[in-house]
């Protein structure tokens, strides 16, 4: 297959699950190394794929334009996205854009510690782009399809054995209370708001 | 390895064997299973026992048993990664060629389901003639490798049997899915350098071989699909790029005059396509698929499949 081990895949996350990937680290002491949160499901992630609903826009920058964006997923979670000066098409995307509308969403997850110690987990897009209603599903049942593909692997990992896969080991140690339970309530629960979207669609 | 995989080598000893032995092709799967995930002994070397006790019980040579000579592994084109292997292939010749020189008696195209490879046949080896369209069993050819393309070369220890079966061809190309990701620099509308045989794309009005040149435009997409699991590299030319855009070279050409800048088309393009979910297939060149066919996904997709699933989990 013609891929580049240098380019970073982007993963499919629900929003509830991408929010508490909390835990960054970074696989070389070398300062330019990429920088992966960690999925609670037991994945890296460097770049995320999200498509969602673009419900608010806002400015929140200072000094210069700093926009913050908020895309909900069909749980009703929601991705927090912040573009500035050092990614203009995102920024420009987001100044223009009238919510609500379909986004589609390349970015690398950030994230940052409040006052109060909590971490926010956030995207920085590499691009933003409007689109229909059928891409959004689509990535509705792939996420929820690559979802539940790690949550088997997670389930059927035995942490006691020293082969257990890396990241399901250090998902174990770094998110002990956290369920992986939730996420498999994400993927039902955004697969059966799809379902009942299109019984609503066929009905009309 | 899988009780598949052995039930394919066990019958291919037993093929060897037809015509002067009666064996049992479950009996050479529990030899081959024995010697294989018993005592992790390779495959070639599983077979080459078994062959061997096989020999012995009927009292044979080697030589006469039908296929193989025994040692060689039957491969498929797709399978050729190194040069100077022996090994036995069943394909059909799809193409012949004009031999260049006299030293070559034959050369064209092979092929089978994973694809084609080149082939030559010297004239010295003193062997039939290939037909064009015909599937032969090739036993001892000699693979061989030239700028990191494989052919396979026929020399005087080639058997040729002609086959009654038709070897299907496939192609080389592969397919790739998923959302487009990323649109690379050096797409979009762009200039190519006129010299004859270059194709060079300019870089500020420069060919990297030929200097500053009027360059003659052209519309290329360099784009990344990702399936969440892998990126595919992908180049539109500019005939996929029209069908994947809606935008041709002449409306790229007058957008560019218009805005007075060519940065204009490659911006109108991405967010014509960015974000949206694309099936390609086309051959691979470097680390590039080049699109020979593309269509958007967009129909309608089933959850109930997997909503099952994550119910079940």
């Amino acid at each position: 297959m013609a891929s580049t081990p240098t380019r970073e895949v982007a993963r499919r996350v629900f929003a509830r699950e991408f929010n508490d990937a909390s835990y960054t680290f970074k696989e070389s002491d070398d300062d330019r190394a990429p920088v992966y949160v960690l999925l609670p499901t037991g994945q890296r992630a460097n770049r995320v794929f999200v498509v969602g609903t673009l419900t608010e826009t806002e400015d929140v920058g200072e000094d210069s334009e700093y926009w913050q964006g908020r895309v909900v997923d069909p749980n009703g979670d929601t991705f927090f996205m912040y573009a500035g000066q050092y990614q203009p098409d995102a920024a420009s995307m987001l100044r223009e854009l009238e919510p609500p509308a379909y986004v589609a969403v390349v970015g690398k997850p950030r994230t940052y510690e409040t006052d109060e110690g909590d971490v926010n987990v956030s995207i920085r897009p590499e691009s933003i782009s409007e689109v229909d209603e059928a891409t959004r599903d689509r990535w509705v049942v792939e996420t929820a399809e690559r979802t539940l593909d790690r949550i088997q692997r997670y389930a059927d990992a035995d942490l006691d054995d020293p082969a257990v896969d890396e990241y399901i080991a250090m998902a174990d140690e770094e998110y002990d209370q956290l369920s992986v339970e939730n996420y498999r309530q994400s993927v039902v629960g955004a697969l059966e708001s799809l379902q009942d979207e299109q019984a609503e669609t066929s009905a009309d | 390895m899988t009780e598949s995989d052995l039930r394919t080598h066990a019958e291919e000893i037993h093929e060897q064997f037809s015509d002067q032995l009666e064996i049992d092709v479950d009996d050479v799967v529990d030899r081959l299973d024995t010697l294989v995930n018993d005592y992790q002994v390779p495959i070639s070397e599983a077979r080459r026992s078994v062959v061997n006790t096989y020999l012995d019980e009927a009292g044979m040579d080697r030589d006469q048993l039908g296929g193989g000579g025994g040692g060689n592994e039957q491969v498929q084109v797709a399978d050729v990664d190194a040069p100077e292997e022996w090994v036995d292939m069943r394909v059909t010749v799809v193409e012949l060629w004009d031999p260049r020189a006299d030293a070559v008696a034959q050369v064209g195209l092979l092929g089978d389901e994973t694809g084609t490879i080149k082939f030559t046949k010297w004239s010295k080896s003193d062997l039939p003639s290939l037909e064009e369209g015909k599937s032969y069993a090739l036993r001892n050819v000699v693979t061989d490798e030239y700028q990191g393309r494989f052919s396979v070369k026929l020399n005087r220890t080639t058997t040729i049997e002609e086959l009654d079966e038709e070897i299907e061809v496939g192609d080389d190309s592969v397919e790739a899915e998923g959302a487009l990701v990323d649109i690379q620099s050096g797409s979009g509308l762009i200039k190519r350098c006129p010299e004859e045989d270059c194709t060079r794309v300019l870089q500020n009005g420069r060919c990297s071989e030929h200097g500053e040149v009027e360059g003659e435009f052209d519309l290329r997409i360099k784009g990344v699909l990702d399936d969440g699991e892998e990126v595919t590299e992908v180049i539109f030319d500019e005939e996929a790029t029209e069908k994947l855009t809606g935008i041709s070279l002449e409306e790229g050409k007058e957008m560019a005059m218009d805005a007075l800048d060519t940065t204009v088309v490659a911006d109108e393009m991405r967010q014509k396509i960015m974000g949206r979910y694309y099936r390609v297939r086309g051959p691979t060149f470097g680390r590039y698929l080049l699109a020979d066919e593309q269509e958007r996904l967009t129909g309608p997709v089933d959850a109930d499949e997997i909503l099952i699933k994550a119910r079940s989990i």
